[in-house]
């Protein structure tokens, strides 16, 4: 891994190296870590932002290795929106690497962050790099507002002329955000208070359950950097067993085959694929922030009503 | 010691799929390994562990993660390293560590280059690590065929294998059987390696192949005997491993190689042939 890195930091020092190209454009080149925020950023800027987006698509933060590409992008942009909580380990070293003169926006400013609830050191002596702190912040909707708001005051200072707007966009988009947690908040009401405990691959999900009164239960760590040790996947089989978990889901950005395996041991069934780190692709099931949340509690919704 | 030993298989059959997989390992890579080490190749598994990952990675690419495509991937990019490199050593003048080196090292860069052109959304790395506690049906068959495969070509090809490796030179005098026992030898270290990297991950793998081979060889000079007490080891550390998991929470694959550590570790210093302890305990001196 050392190797690669090493290449890695080679590379972008190249493609830094090389003047860049198209830097007068009319929209304002902006660049968001990952596909949830980059979705927020384009329904606040709007028009006139451009968008990069680092990791696309199903893409896995938590392991992702940047190339010299990504260090291009950064070099061409005027702000880099990322979601902090040391989620995006990797980019402290991508920032200098590419040189870039971007101010470095951390879209969860504000955002009390939940602290992991680390019941045992069971995850392995990884300790994973995120220090006890759950960055999947995005999934509340209450904290959606905190980015959407960083996000509008960044571009704003950026690009004063479009303050009318990023302001109109932002209210916009805030009145979307109120109808889908109120979806949200009526789909778990049907859901009975004893099922509302589901199984997923990874720990993603602290900020949704905190916020609607949820559990999930996942063998790996809030990373999905760890591997889940034999002691892990027995106790969650048998806490399945135990207090009779309806529902494993999976999810679009983990390996499914751990919690498959679990779901054949104790008979709990599939659910289906929720998202959690990353929206799908163009057309997919969840291919924007509000489609992702809408996605999530349908499909929890319909495997535990039932 | 029922709780200690047996009851985390008899409560959970993750955990009884973990310990087939493993020993379906251990029977047919342990001796791989002996091979491997007697004819000085032991860190040809290393290199060949990761000629076989762009292939995987390739199937993985095609068609998600779909044990078909990525166990023909892997063995396709395996066989074409080892095959070739085997032949260029055969016919040219380059040695085999050379070749090898050559061959592995254009597979893995075609591999990288492959999987970001595609895009590098995923960590491929990550995905490819098999979990030995995620086995399931398919899975396991597999591992366990290619076990069945390892035995029984090792049994076929024992003769002319064990005469290439203590004297490559006369079997090339006696028969034309040393190009073709080489290639097939070289065949199953392939087969073991894709199998080991679906419950292991690629790199450690070589570990369940090499450690218990290591560590045998201070046990035994007698070739069956190593052989034997190589996949003794192996199955130990299997066993061992996945309860150290179990009880202290370790991630699995880890477990499992650290333990054949330990195992090659105490071979070292305790074992008779050859060890440590001859220079810790000087015996008698020979005399006429």
């Amino acid at each position: 891994m050392s190797i690669r890195r090493t290449i890695f930091v080679l590379c972008a020092a190249i493609a830094s190296a090389l003047p860049s190209v198209a830097q007068a454009q009319e929209k304002l080149p902006v660049v968001a870590t990952f596909s949830i925020l980059s979705d927020f950023v384009k329904n606040i800027g709007g028009d006139r932002v451009s968008v990069t987006t680092l990791v696309g698509p199903n893409g896995d933060i938590h392991v992702y290795q940047p190339s010299p590409a990504d260090a291009k992008k950064l070099a061409n942009a005027r702000i880099v929106f990322v979601n902090g909580f040391k989620l995006e380990g990797w980019m402290d070293r991508l920032v200098k690497a590419s040189g870039t003169k971007a101010s470095v926006i951390v879209a969860t400013k504000g955002i009390k962050p939940r602290e992991m609830a680390d019941d045992d050191d069971a995850k392995g002596g990884q300790a994973h790099e995120h220090a006890g702190v759950d960055p999947h912040a995005w999934q509340s909707i209450a904290n959606a507002r905190v980015y959407v708001a960083n996000i509008r005051d960044a571009l704003v200072a950026a690009d004063p002329g479009g303050k009318e707007t990023y302001e109109k966009n932002t209210a916009d988009y805030l009145a979307k955000l109120a109808a889908v947690e109120t979806e949200v908040k009526d789909g778990i009401a049907k859901i009975p208070a004893a099922r509302r405990r589901i199984i997923t691959t990874h720990d993603a999900f602290g900020y949704f359950g905190a916020a609607y009164g949820f559990e999930f239960i996942a063998p790996q760590g809030v990373s999905t950097e760890t591997e889940a040790s034999a002691q892990d996947v027995a106790k969650i089989i048998r806490q399945i067993r135990a207090q009779k978990i309806p529902a494993v889901f999976l999810e679009n950005v983990s390996d499914p085959r751990l919690v498959q395996r679990i779901a054949d041991e104790t008979g709990a069934k599939i659910g289906g694929t929720i998202y959690s780190d990353a929206l799908s692709a163009e057309g997919g099931p969840a291919s924007t922030y509000i489609d992702m949340m809408r996605h999530n509690i349908r499909q929890l919704a319909a495997a535990l009503t039932s | 010691m029922y709780d200690f030993l047996i009851s985390p298989f008899v409560e959970f059959e993750f955990m009884r799929r973990a310990l087939v997989g493993a020993f379906a390992l251990a029977l047919g890579g342990a001796p791989v390994g002996v091979f491997l080490m007697l004819r000085r190749m032991s860190l040809t598994g290393d290199a060949m562990a990761h000629a076989i990952l762009p292939g995987a990675a390739v199937g993985f690419l095609v068609s998600g993660l779909d044990l078909f495509a990525m166990t023909v991937g892997g063995i396709v990019a395996g066989f074409t390293v080892a095959l070739g490199a085997g032949l260029v050593a055969r016919l040219t003048e380059l040695k085999e560590d050379a070749s090898l080196a050559a061959f592995y090292l254009i597979s893995l860069a075609l591999g990288v280059l492959i999987v970001s052109l595609k895009g590098s959304n995923i960590d491929l790395l990550h995905v490819l690590f098999g979990s030995v506690l995620a086995l399931d049906d398919a899975t396991l068959v597999l591992i366990a065929a290619i076990a069945t495969i390892s035995l029984l070509t090792l049994a076929i090809l024992w003769r002319p294998l064990v005469l290439e490796c203590v004297d490559p030179n006369f079997l090339r005098s006696v028969s034309g059987a040393g190009a073709p026992t080489h290639l097939a030898f070289l065949a199953l270290m392939v087969l073991n390696l894709v199998g080991a990297f679906h419950g292991l991950g690629t790199l450690l793998a070589v570990g369940l192949m090499m450690l218990p081979a290591a560590a045998a060889r201070f046990w035994a000079r007698d070739l069956t005997a190593m052989i034997v007490i190589a996949v003794a080891v192996a199955v130990v550390s299997g066993v061992v491993g996945l309860l150290v998991s179990y009880h202290l929470g370790a991630a699995a694959g880890p477990a499992i190689i650290l333990v054949a550590g330990v195992l090659y570790a105490v071979s070292l210093v305790l074992g008779p042939v050859g060890g440590l302890r001859r220079h810790l305990v000087p015996g008698r001196h020979l005399e006429a």
